[in-house]
């Protein structure tokens, strides 16, 4: 199985309210809320930590089986993606290549 | 003067009485309208009564030149940054705006709405660099603290402003002024009158509560998840610049507000008996 790789985008605004992680995209203005579980994976998207990696943190925190949080995570971040505030690779994201891309 | 206006003056040096103008102070800001048209400044004087101030030195100094004849628009003004300088235009005026000089001109015809139009622009950039923001909501004071009211045209906005008794004073019927302070939020009466066209108290005070408006069949408090309250509050915040920085800053306003103040919906009835449940 090829790993995944994620990045935020520095063109949202992200804060914590009660349990969630509230984001606002800055350039569409549309928000989104995440879960605990999608919160640890926002968190996580270094550009540099695999995606299997960021999946068995949550199996472990979240005592979810580790296949079943893999596919979760993937589809987490393929929809985030598709709203373009976080960006998928199958390598790691650097920071000179990450442009609009947070920097770990 | 030239839409270029923003240029060469001495801003430190510039005498403070240097032009005739009307100085127009809200939420603690004064703001200068610079003209040499006696009829401007009456129109100012008179739609901003309550709220002129020519004592106090002005936070921002604008040169309006008055220009031919034009009709208010209903388009959206366009807020955009050039360099350090912003630039809002609408059918009806051109403004040029270097925040960090404090001086900036506006290009209209002699018509109340065009100012008008810039100092809710400038507020709102101002705010949104304080943490505080301009909100589609009515708001008055009663026994020493502000009550918000905001919900989507028609909630009731002007209906519950013209129900408030005596005791409570409305600071606006249509655009409520927040600002964080040392504990919690201020709101500041303002000028921008609704459908009750009627100017604001010149009053502030510690924000209580924010209330979205619904009406209904009785008056009662419903709970309301501070995620949608913040949606809903992001829907009713003035935004006029889409400028990312911007758009952080007003959405760190509007979470931090959210967490901070008790946010609630208030379903009412219109009749005077929902003042009972504000104090």
């Amino acid at each position: 199985m090829s790993d995944k790789y994620i990045a935020r985008s520095t063109q949202v605004a992200s804060r914590k309210l009660g349990d969630e992680m509230v984001i606002m995209s800055a350039v569409d203005s549309t928000l989104f809320s995440l879960s605990e579980v999608a919160t640890l994976i926002w968190q996580a998207a270094d550009g540099k930590t695999p995606l299997s990696e960021i999946a068995r943190r949550v199996s472990t925190e979240f005592e979810v089986a580790p296949d079943a949080a893999y596919r979760d995570a993937e589809s987490f971040v393929d929809e985030l993606a598709s709203h373009g505030i976080l960006r998928v690779s199958d390598q790691p994201i650097l920071p000179s290549a990450r442009g609009a891309w947070e920097a770990a | 003067m030239t839409a270029t206006a923003v240029s060469s003056e001495n801003y430190l040096t510039t005498p403070e009485a240097a032009a005739s103008g009307v100085t127009i102070e809200i939420g603690d800001v004064p703001v200068r309208l610079e003209s040499d048209n006696d009829d401007f400044r009456r129109m100012m004087e008179e739609r901003y009564s309550g709220f002129v101030n020519s004592g106090s030195p002005p936070a921002y100094r604008f040169r309006v030149s008055i220009e031919s004849p034009s009709e208010p628009s209903d388009d959206d003004a366009r807020v955009w940054k050039q360099g350090r300088t912003w630039i809002f235009e609408r059918g009806d005026f051109r403004a040029e705006w270097n925040a960090a000089c404090r001086r900036g001109s506006i290009r209209q015809s002699l018509n109340p709405y065009s100012a008008d139009t810039v100092l809710r622009i400038v507020h709102s950039l101002v705010l949104a660099e304080q943490g505080g923001f301009l909100l589609h909501a009515a708001s008055a004071v009663r026994n020493g603290r502000a009550f918000l009211f905001t919900g989507i045209s028609g909630a009731g906005k002007t209906t519950i402003s013209r129900l408030a008794p005596p005791d409570a004073p409305v600071l606006t019927d249509e655009i409520s002024y927040v600002r964080p302070a040392a504990s919690g939020y201020h709101a500041y009466g303002t000028p921008f009158a609704g459908e009750l066209a009627r100017v604001g108290a010149n009053l502030s005070a510690p924000v209580a509560a924010l209330y979205f408006l619904e009406k209904g069949p009785t008056n009662c408090f419903e709970p309301i998840e501070k995620i949608a309250a913040a949606r809903s509050l992001l829907r009713n915040i003035l935004f006029f610049a889409h400028d990312e920085e911007l758009v952080k800053r007003v959405f760190d306003a509007a979470l931090g507000f959210v967490s901070r103040v008790p946010v609630t919906r208030l379903v009412f009835t219109p009749d005077e008996r929902v003042w009972n449940l504000i104090a």
